[in-house]
C-alpha cells in the first residue's frame, strides 16, 4: 500500500492532470528534490519558489486570483507563522469583496510531532487555522484519506488548509489507493524518484481516479456504545490502538471518530456518537488553550448537556512554549498512547 | 535618469496649438484635467461626509490624481489576465475614475450602505475591488498587495499577450518584507514577471516623516539591485506622469519584464480622516498648479476650468444626496460570501 506521502503525490499528479491544478511550488517543492517528505516528486507542474514564506502564500493569492489553480507548501507549518496575516486576507477576500473574488487555493504544510524535530519542526496548526475564517481545513490520518481530501481540495472554489500529519507520511495504508498496484515496490519503482542523478527520471504513474472524501464528513473508524473518541492527524491511530486496548482489557466499548475536517466539521456525526454514549474525548496535539477541541467542548456542552453522563475532557499537547528535541521532553509534551489510555479510563469511570 | 532609461525610446511627443510647450494633445491635457477636478472633488466630498457623519473613516488620495489620472488612462481594463491587474492601495480613487468607474460607488462605500459596490458595507472608503476589471481588492494593511502581484503577473506571463500587473503602495509601506517580495519574485532569472511596480512616495508614514526612517531618499534605486529598470519621478506633474508612466507602461507589456517606478507626490489632507483630514498648504498641490498651467498655454480659461469643478461638485453633490437615503446592509448579510458554493 501507498504511504501518505506517495498518496498526496499521486493525489496531485491526478489533480494537475484532471482537476486544473496549475502550480504545486514552495521551497524545495520542484526537482530535485520533490519536498522534504517527497510528497511533491515528478509533479510536471512542481516548482522551486524563494526561501521566502510570503511570496509563496501571496504569489498563490494572486494565482487564484487569475483563474490559476494553485497548491502552495510552507515547508513545515512552524514557518507560517510570519503568514498569518496573508492567510487572514486569503480567508477574508471573497466576504471583503461581497462575492466577487473567491481564491481557489491550497496550502499544505506538514504539521505536528513524532520525528523529534525539536521546537522548529514540531508545532501543529489546527488551533490557529481554525480561528480563521474564510478557510475549510482538513486533516487525514490514513494515505487513503489523504488522498480523497487531497482531490477535494483541488475542487473547491475557497482556500484550503490542507494539514499533513509529518508522524503519518511514511506510514503506508491499511486500504490502497484505487489504482495503485498491488505491489509496495513496484510502486515505489514507479513514483519514488531515483537516488543519485535524477535529471532524466520521469515517473510512470498508475492509473488513478477521481476518489474523493468530502470535505465536512467525519467517518467512524470504530463503532463503540461506552465512550466517543474524536481525534484527527497523528493522534488519530493512537486512538484507535487504546480503543482496542481499552476493549480488550477493560471492557470498554469506545467509538472511535476521524473528525478529518475540521472546518467546516461533521457535527452530526459527533452529536449522534455522544447521544449514543454521553461520553466525549477529544485527542488533538496542539497547545490545550484556546485549542480546536475546547469549542468542540463547548458546542458539547452547549446542545448536548443534559444527555452527558460525563464531563467532555480534552487531551491536548501541554501549553508550553515549544517541544523540546529529547525523547522524554517530546513524549512529555503531546498525547501518547498511554496518555489517551488514562484519559478513556478516567472518562469511563465517571458517574453522574 | 538611468542609463537604460536613456537607451528606450522615448513616445512621440506631440507639438500642439496654441501652446508647443505641452507635450500632450489638448484633448488629453484636457481629458486629465477633468479627471484630475473630478477625483478631487470627489475626496473633498468624502472628507465632508465624513465630518457631517455620513461614514466613520475617510482615506483616500487628494494630491496624488496628478500621477494616478494618467495611471488609470493607461490602464487596459478587462478581466483576465489578457487585461491588466491592479493591485491597489486606498489612495487610489483616481485611478478608478480614469478608468472609468462613476464617483457614487465611493460615495456608497463612504456611507457602508447595501450598495456599496465593492465591499457591500464592509469596509472603508478607497477599499475598490472590482472584478470585471481586475482590480483586486485593496485591503488596510499597506503592504500585502506586493506579495500578492507576483501571482497575477505569473498568470499573465503564462497566458502572453500585453496584459500586465500594476502594483502600488506609497514609502513607509516599502519597510516592510512584501515590498522586497515583490521585487525578488518579479525577477527571479529566465522568470521575469510582467509587473509594473509603483511607490508613491508622500514623504509619510502617517505622522512619521520618511527621512528618519529610510536612508535612501529614492525608493527605486532598490530595484537597480535586482537587475530592474527603475525610475524616480515627479508625480505633481500630470504631463510628466503620463511620460514616464507611458514609457514604463510600454516596458513592461512589450518586454515583459518588471519596472520599479518611483512618483514623488503630495498629501494634501494627512493620512486620513485619524489625522483630521485638513488641508495642508505646504505641499504643492497639483491641481493647482496644472490649471495654472492650462491657463498660461491657452489650453483652459480660469472660467472653463470654474465650470468643470462646478459641474463635478454638483454631480458628486446629487450623488451624494442619492446615497443618502440609502439603506444599510441587512445585519444577516453577515454570512453571505463566507464561501464560494458554486463555480
Amino acid at each position: 500500500m501507498a504511504n501518505m506521502a506517495q498518496a498526496i503525490r499521486m493525489a496531485l499528479h491526478y489533480a494537475e492532470e484532471n482537476l486544473g491544478v496549475t502550480d504545486i511550488f514552495g521551497e524545495d517543492v520542484g526537482p530535485p528534490l520533490g519536498g522534504v517528505f517527497t510528497a511533491t516528486q515528478g509533479l510536471k507542474t512542481a516548482w522551486n519558489s524563494p526561501l521566502d514564506e510570503r511570496g509563496i502564500i501571496g504569489t498563490a493569492m494572486g494565482l487564484a486570483m487569475a483563474g490559476q489553480r494553485p497548491v502552495a507548501e510552507i515547508q513545515f507549518c512552524d514557518y507560517i507563522y510570519n503568514v498569518i496575516d496573508l492567510l487572514k486576507l486569503a480567508g477574508n477576500t471573497y466576504w471583503a469583496s461581497n462575492g466577487q473574488f473567491n481564491l481557489p487555493m491550497v496550502v499544505k504544510t506538514p504539521v505536528g510531532s513524532g520525528i523529534r524535530g525539536s521546537i522548529y519542526h514540531s508545532h501543529s496548526f489546527d488551533a490557529t487555522a481554525t480561528h480563521i475564517p474564510g478557510w475549510k481545513v482538513v486533516m487525514p490520518s490514513n494515505p487513503l484519506d489523504a488522498y480523497g481530501l487531497m482531490i477535494s481540495a483541488c475542487r473547491e472554489l475557497n482556500p484550503v488548509m490542507y494539514l499533513e500529519p509529518k508522524a503519518l507520511l511514511r506510514i503506508r495504508g491499511e486500504q490502497p489507493i484505487p489504482g495503485e498496484p498491488g505491489d509496495d515496490k513496484a510502486l515505489s519503482k514507479m513514483i519514488d524518484a531515483p537516488l543519485g542523478d535524477r535529471t532524466k527520471w520521469k515517473p510512470k504513474w498508475p492509473a488513478l481516479t477521481d476518489y474523493a472524501v468530502p470535505i465536512g464528513e467525519a467517518k467512524i473508524v470504530r463503532p463503540g456504545s461506552h465512550l466517543t473518541v474524536v481525534s484527527y492527524g497523528r493522534t488519530l491511530p493512537l486512538c484507535v490502538k487504546a480503543a482496542k486496548a481499552a476493549a480488550e482489557e477493560e471492557q470498554i466499548d469506545c467509538e472511535v471518530i476521524d473528525l478529518r475536517s475540521l472546518w467546516p466539521y461533521d457535527w452530526a456525526c459527533l452529536k449522534a456518537s455522544i447521544q449514543k454514549t454521553g461520553r466525549v474525548l477529544y485527542v488533538n496535539e496542539d497547545t490545550e488553550v484556546t485549542n480546536f477541541g475546547e469549542h468542540l467542548i463547548r458546542r458539547t456542552t452547549d446542545e448536548l448537556f443534559y444527555q452527558l453522563l460525563a464531563p467532555p475532557t480534552l487531551l491536548a499537547g501541554k501549553f508550553i512554549p515549544g517541544i523540546g528535541l529529547a525523547d522524554n521532553l517530546e513524549m512529555a509534551s503531546v498525547p501518547q498512547l498511554n496518555d489517551i489510555r488514562e484519559s478513556i479510563r478516567k472518562l469511563a469511570a465517571e458517574a453522574p | 535618469m538611468s542609463k537604460d532609461a536613456k537607451s528606450v525610446t522615448r513616445p512621440k511627443l506631440v507639438k500642439t496649438e496654441p501652446d508647443a510647450e505641452l507635450p500632450l494633445e489638448r484633448a488629453l491635457l484636457v481629458k486629465i484635467h477633468d479627471l484630475m477636478v473630478k477625483a478631487r472633488v470627489l475626496e473633498e466630498r468624502l472628507i465632508q461626509m465624513y465630518k457631517q457623519g455620513h461614514g466613520y473613516f475617510w482615506i483616500g488620495g487628494p494630491g496624488e490624481e496628478a500621477f494616478n489620472v494618467p495611471l488609470g488612462l493607461l490602464m487596459k481594463p478587462g478581466e483576465g489576465p489578457a487585461f491588466d491587474y491592479l493591485h491597489a492601495h486606498y489612495r487610489q480613487s483616481a485611478t478608478l475614475l480614469a478608468m472609468g468607474e462613476p464617483p457614487i460607488g465611493a460615495l456608497r462605500q463612504m456611507k457602508n450602505v447595501a450598495t456599496d459596490p465593492y465591499s457591500g458595507g464592509r469596509n472603508f472608503a478607497g477599499h475598490f475591488a472590482i472584478k470585471k476589471w481586475n482590480v483586486v481588492p485593496v485591503s488596510s494593511p499597506i503592504e500585502v498587495q506586493y506579495a500578492m502581484a507576483p501571482g497575477t503577473a505569473l498568470a499573465q506571463k503564462r497566458h502572453g499577450g500585453d496584459g500586465i500587473t500594476v502594483v502600488t503602495g506609497g514609502d513607509a509601506g516599502t519597510a516592510e518584507g512584501d515590498f522586497a517580495t515583490c521585487l525578488i519574485w518579479s525577477t527571479r532569472p529566465g522568470n521575469e514577471l510582467p509587473v509594473l511596480v509603483v511607490v508613491t512616495h508622500n514623504q509619510w508614514g502617517i505622522s512619521t516623516a520618511a527621512a528618519t526612517q529610510q536612508a535612501n531618499p529614492d525608493i527605486a534605486e532598490r530595484g537597480k539591485a535586482f537587475g530592474m529598470r527603475t525610475r524616480t519621478i515627479d508625480g505633481n506633474d500630470p504631463i510628466n506622469a503620463y511620460l514616464e508612466l507611458k514609457e514604463a507602461f510600454d516596458y513592461v507589456r512589450k518586454e515583459r519584464k518588471p519596472f520599479l517606478l518611483e512618483a514623488k507626490v503630495s498629501r494634501l489632507y494627512g493620512h486620513s480622516s485619524a489625522s483630521g483630514a485638513n488641508f495642508v498648504t505646504a505641499e504643492v498641490d497639483c491641481v493647482k498648479s496644472y490649471e495654472e498651467r492650462l491657463e498660461r498655454a491657452g489650453v483652459l480659461t480660469r472660467a472653463e476650468m470654474d465650470g468643470v469643478r462646478r459641474h463635478w461638485t454638483d454631480t458628486i453633490a446629487q450623488a451624494a444626496r442619492t446615497v443618502r437615503d440609502e439603506p444599510q446592509p441587512a445585519p444577516e448579510t453577515i454570512w453571505d460570501h463566507i464561501f464560494k458554493e458554486k463555480g
